[in-house]
């Protein structure tokens, strides 16, 4: 009798950046950080806190990856020193 | 101890750059922190068809580093049962299983498989992420959707039921922790969920997020309209240890100082409630009113 043929076939994805594309490409504003109002000294990180995505670096002077960003204006919005400005 | 600042939080993030969400996702937000606190490196995650499927990507890529099973729509927490007994099987329980659900694969869809996993106090955590409705297929109304809500199914009347009462549902089966959450309350998410990761038996959570496209409201708001449904008290947060119930962050705040913001301060910036009437204002409420008054008893009782 043949043996049997056991074999279990699996998809598995593999984590990557850009799953969905360069999503900076969804952008209709772009946040821009003035880093005079937002220093690093007792700064709140708001803006890393609260942005879905994760784009905003948590070292300072603070970088935002405008590759992936997506617009959403929320680190503008809830930056309580208004330093950072969405500019179309 | 809770956290309390931003800089508190573990710097790594698990879910990559560039992934499918919308901009403004609740959703996301809500994975972002609660992936902080797990250990994704000992975590599997089951996941039904939803938004979060959506959000973990089109092989033969994910945005996401925890490994992740798909599961068909209402077999999550079945799925999640197997994953516990297969890990007990080759000795490996020191990995957490965690589902994360919506609340039309929780509240409607999942309900069967989910009392199941609770009542054999299945060693996992669940995780409902609720946007009141079935937003991945187009926005239409699950029991999960509150009163006076138009969706996609409810277009001309909106929807004439209150939202399901799910966590009365949950705490009948007397697991040993349940917790509310909000991604405008990072701090109090991420230590919920991490509470909820060293407990053992079955934990439920269930994370109100507001969906921007779904609800009808600008992007930049989502942090705003979190807090909103915290503040107008349409949203509670609790922790309920043993039975034992505990407001916890703003709620806690709220229940000291009172609320201030009403359910007609809540509903005007959406959409959703484009047709609400006075009446349909009143009655939500109302119905806001005495889950607070209930839930304020049952701290106070502690
Ligand atoms: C058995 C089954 N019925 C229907 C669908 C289609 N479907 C895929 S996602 C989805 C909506 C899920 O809604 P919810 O669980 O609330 O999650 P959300 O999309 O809001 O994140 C539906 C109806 C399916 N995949 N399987
Ligand atoms: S929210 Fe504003 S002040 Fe706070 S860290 Fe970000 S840019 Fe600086
Ligand atoms: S605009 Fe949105 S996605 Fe871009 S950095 Fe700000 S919060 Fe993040
Ligand atoms: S539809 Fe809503 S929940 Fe789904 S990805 Fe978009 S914002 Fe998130």
């Amino acid at each position: 009798m043949a043996d049997k043929i056991r074999e279990t076939v699996m998809a598995i994805s593999r984590p990557a950046p850009g799953e969905a594309g360069r999503t900076g490409d969804w952008r209709s504003y772009t946040p821009v950080i003035d880093h005079e109002k937002c220093t690093g000294k007792d700064s709140c990180l708001y803006c890393w806190l609260y942005c879905p995505d994760g784009v905003i670096s948590r070292e300072f002077p603070l970088e935002i990856d405008l590759e992936y960003c997506k617009g959403c204006g929320v680190c503008a919005e809830e930056c309580p020193r208004k330093a950072i400005t969405m500019v179309e | 101890m809770a956290t309390r600042a931003a800089r508190d939080l573990p710097t790594e993030e698990f879910i990559l750059p560039g992934s499918r969400s919308c901009a403004a996702c609740g959703l996301m937000l809500t994975y972002r922190h609660a992936l902080k606190a797990l250990d994704p490196g000992k975590t599997l995650v089951a996941v039904p068809a939803s938004c979060m499927t959506v959000l973990h990507g089109v092989y033969p890529i994910t945005p996401v580093k925890v490994t992740c099973i798909n599961t068909p729509f209402a077999a999550t927490a079945a799925s999640a049962s197997g994953l516990v007994a297969g890990l007990k099987a080759i000795k490996r329980e020191d990995y957490t299983v965690v589902a994360f659900a919506g609340d039309g694969g929780t509240y409607d869809i999942g309900i069967q498989a989910l009392s199941g996993a609770l009542e054999r106090g299945t060693n996992f955590m669940y995780v409902c992420y609720d946007n009141e409705g079935y937003m991945n297929t187009g926005t239409q109304r699950s029991s999960a959707s509150p009163a006076a809500a138009v969706t996609s199914t409810t277009p001309i009347l909106a929807k004439a039921q209150h939202k399901k009462d799910m966590i009365r549902i949950v705490e009948a089966h007397r697991i040993p922790y349940i917790a509310t959450a909000s991604p405008s309350f990072p701090l109090d998410l991420f230590d919920k969920v991490k509470t909820a990761k060293d407990i053992r038996g079955s934990r439920y959570l269930e994370v109100l997020a507001p969906c921007p496209p779904g609800w009808g409201f600008p992007n930049k708001d989502l942090i705003k309209m979190g807090k909103l449904t915290v503040e107008c008290g349409i949203h509670v947060l609790y922790e309920i240890r043993e039975g034992r119930l505990r407001l916890t962050s703003r709620s806690l705040v709220l229940a000291e100082k009172g609320r201030k913001k009403t359910i007609a301060d809540y509903v005007k910036g959406q959409t959703r409630f484009k047709k609400i009437s006075k009446d349909q204002i009143d009655a939500l409420q109302q119905w806001t009113d005495q889950r607070w008054e209930e839930f304020l008893q049952r701290h106070n009782r502690g």
